[in-house]
């Protein structure tokens, strides 16, 4: 019995000295975690990897905001994939924390179906998209609203050796075609610039060559994942399937082909064996920078070219890859108005220029074409406004990853893709995908 | 009544015969046991059983972490749909193939590895087995990215300093062919943990009695003859525990492929398809289901592995 007595005591006094214990750091808890009465709200931008312009973005507008509120900066991972994973996880946790997102465009659908995504007032929506090119302001809607606030805009030109062109006899000065790249290229034995790896880079070319040929990969994209219709097995799929195949099965895509990505067909343009390239415009800062580091002859500088993305038929509009990063605010922000004030800050034309000029993304925002010292620095900047006008989207639906998935996984290596049957199969793949019955 | 609790608890350790009511000291000691053991078993049931348990849980639905209203309870449908989809037997296949060809070769070079650092001068054997035991000490990420950018096409050295070996020339794409992107992968894994079982061989080696190897040798046995009839069989324990750790390791792998190929071209394995369903697909129902099924894959491996060697690891420890 006094045992049992010793042990009650002990406990109680355990159990008082555990109160006490939790009751002090839950005060010291409260303390850390409160704010000052007044003191500006902090604002979490989800930034992607860049050279350092979406901080100093930050800086500038809460320094431009008067106190209303400060932008913190928060990198997210290096890949597009990487960053859709973080976001979606955060999202469907409800991080309150989750103010402002940069987003890739194919993958807003996916968050704003769910409603992880705050409406945009349409007073604050009227005045982002006012002047938005065509193309940056289709990856910003879903179900035809806008969504997210177009920030930049990235779209795919054609690059070329001007000596290899003019050696082909191919008339830069016009539009030119697939048919037209691959002969120039085989009667040159040069190496055509094309991403074939197995990677988020071939759904963007197969898109492109896709809507192109006239055709679309998704016909209806607000379906329910069961109900979605695609489009691959049809002439466009097939004439799309025709021109990788050929520069697959011909060798014109180079011995690394198969693994490669914007920056490794970027270092094969640059070499004894560039011709064309269809890439994004970081080509232009990075050759400039490899020259200047003398890791490049200067002349290659002038032997470069650019041109609209190659049409898949004569006389008929291209349809470049779209790219770029759209700015969203998380339904569980604690601050949504601010948020939306602070990105109608960011995005403002200026800041768009500014963007480009530093850090070689291009502006979604036509106006800002016009900045002064754009010219200079992007000398071939009106070809890419040109290329944001017809650019045309990846599907804009919740269920792109898995459709940009299959295309991967049946459209490579390029060498093995037949156009009578892979655009059957790759349909037939994602549809049973789709509908819970494969694997991906 | 606490007696009786007591002596029915007590009944598989001890013998009939033997059974004697515990000491004061005893029961103390126990009761600081429990005390001492408890909170580790409760953390080890936090971190292992809760998330098997869930991931069981989550395996019978179709869910969606972006479609949350769309959870729907499938049942078994998820296991059904990933055992009759030619993709997993694939993908297991490949991880067994790979399990089995690190792990034999390991197991051959690592035993080798173990004889000379044995036998080695007493003088260099310490430099030796630091130097051995180098590539272990290296982060499989960084070890799996060097060797990416040793064989990759664009930036890669080995295409130039071996061309002279036929089948080698600077347009070989190592990472667009499954054998070749797979001979790299299983090649950096050999070389990463070989060091690993070398030492766990090692310390086998090193409780063979000397008396029984002079014995052999005194008897006319050839070096043949006492490896295999008097130090191998001795070391069986230490062969056993260095094979399952290896091939539970080995069927595991995924930082390898991940930053090599990604998976492409033939060369995905189980843990990767767990990985890109519940991660990068946000399928977390299907997702689990994979999960789980790597997880009875890894059951498997144990139970094959200690009913093949026969080795009772509770003897070795000196419990009986």
């Amino acid at each position: 019995m006094p045992k049992d007595a010793r042990y009650v005591g002990r406990t109680r006094k355990g159990v008082r000295a555990a109160s006490g214990a939790v009751l002090a750091l839950a005060a010291t808890l409260l303390t850390g975690c409160g704010t000052d009465e007044g003191a500006a709200p902090t604002l979490t931008w989800y930034i992607n990897p860049d050279a350092g312009g979406q901080a100093e973005l930050a800086q500038q507008c809460t320094e431009a905001s008067g106190g209303a509120y400060t932008i913190e900066t928060s990198l997210l991972p290096n890949d597009a994939a990487s960053q859709r994973e973080q976001l979606a996880r955060r999202l469907a946790a409800g991080d309150k924390s989750m103010d402002i997102m940069s987003l890739d465009p194919p993958n807003v659908p996916e968050y704003a179906e769910p409603g992880y995504l705050a409406p945009v007032p349409e007073d604050v929506a009227a005045r982002t998209t006012e002047g938005v090119l065509e193309g940056a302001l289709e990856g910003a809607k879903w179900k035809d609203k806008v969504v997210a606030v177009p920030f930049w805009a990235n779209t795919q030109i054609l690059w070329y050796r001007k000596s290899v062109a003019a050696a082909a006899g191919l008339d830069m000065t016009q539009p030119v075609t697939w048919d037209q790249v691959i002969d120039a290229a085989q009667s040159q034995d040069k190496y055509i610039g094309v991403q074939g790896a197995r990677a988020e880079s071939m759904t963007v070319w197969v898109n492109a060559l896709v809507a192109s040929a006239g055709g679309e990969i998704v016909e209806n994209p607000d379906a329910p994942a069961d109900e979605l219709k695609l489009g691959l097995d049809s002439k466009a799929g097939k004439q799309a399937a025709d021109v990788v195949s050929t520069i697959g099965k011909e060798g014109l895509g180079g011995p690394g082909l198969p693994t490669q990505t914007e920056n490794t067909s970027m270092i094969q343009f640059q070499g004894d064996q560039g011709s064309f390239m269809v890439n994004y415009p970081f080509v232009w800062p990075a050759t400039n920078a490899s020259v200047e580091e003398g890791a490049l002859p200067a002349s290659l500088i002038d032997d470069i070219g650019w041109a609209l993305y190659p049409a898949m038929n004569e006389g008929e509009d291209t349809a470049p890859p779209l790219g770029g990063i759209n700015l969203g605010v998380g339904s569980n922000s604690q601050h949504p108005d601010l948020a939306f004030e602070a990105i109608e800050c960011i995005v403002s034309p200026e800041n768009q220029a500014q963007y480009f000029t530093t850090n070689g993304n291009p502006p979604s925002n036509e106006e800002a074409y016009e900045a002064p010292g754009i010219a200079e620095t992007f000398p071939m900047a009106p070809t890419i406004r040109d290329s944001l006008e017809l650019a045309v989207p990846r599907p804009q639906t919740p269920y792109y990853n898995e459709i940009s998935t299959g295309i991967q996984q049946t459209w490579t290596p390029p060498s093995e893709v037949n156009p009578d049957t892979t655009p059957a199969e790759s349909q037939k793949f994602i549809v049973e995908v789709l509908r819970g019955e494969k694997l991906l | 009544m606490s007696t009786s609790v007591e002596a029915v608890r007590d009944a598989p350790a001890k013998p009939a015969a033997t059974r004697q009511p515990l000491s004061d000291r005893a029961k103390a000691e126990r009761r600081l046991g429990f005390w001492l053991a408890g909170p580790a078993f409760i953390i080890m049931l936090a971190v292992t059983a809760y998330p098997i348990l869930l991931a069981l849980w989550e395996s019978l639905f179709k869910y969606r972490l972006t479609a949350p209203a769309d959870r729907e309870f499938v049942g078994l449908g998820n296991y059904a749909t990933i055992l009759s989809d030619g993709l997993f037997w694939r993908d297991l296949g490949v991880t067994v193939l790979i399990t089995i060809i690190t792990v034999v070769i390991e197991l051959i070079l690592g035993f080798a590895l173990a004889l000379v650092m044995n036998s080695a001068l007493k003088a260099v054997r310490g430099w030796l087995r630091t130097a051995i035991l180098v590539p272990y000490g290296i982060i499989t990420v960084v070890s799996a990215f060097a060797w990416f950018y040793a064989f990759d096409i664009n930036s890669g050295y080995i295409n130039s300093w071996f061309a002279w070996v036929p089948g080698i020339d600077s347009d070989l794409n190592w990472f667009a062919d499954t054998w070749t992107a797979l001979s790299v992968i299983m090649a950096s894994e050999i070389w990463k943990t070989t060091p690993f079982i070398s030492l766990l061989l090692l310390a086998g080696l090193a409780q063979v009695p000397g008396e029984l190897t002079e014995a052999a040798e005194v008897d006319g046995a050839t070096w043949w003859q006492r490896m295999s009839k008097v130090i191998i069989p001795n070391m069986k324990a230490a062969i056993m525990v260095a094979v399952l750790f290896r091939a539970l390791d080995a069927f595991r792998i995924f930082d390898n492929v991940y930053i090599m190929t990604n998976g492409a071209y033939g060369t995905e394995v189980l843990s990767l398809l767990a990985y890109r369903t519940s991660i990068t697909r946000l399928e977390i129902g299907m997702g689990s289901a994979v999960s789980v099924l790597l997880f009875i894959c890894v059951i498997i491996i144990c139970f094959i592995a200690i009913k093949l060697f026969k080795v009772d690891l509770s003897g070795a420890r000196g419990g009986k």
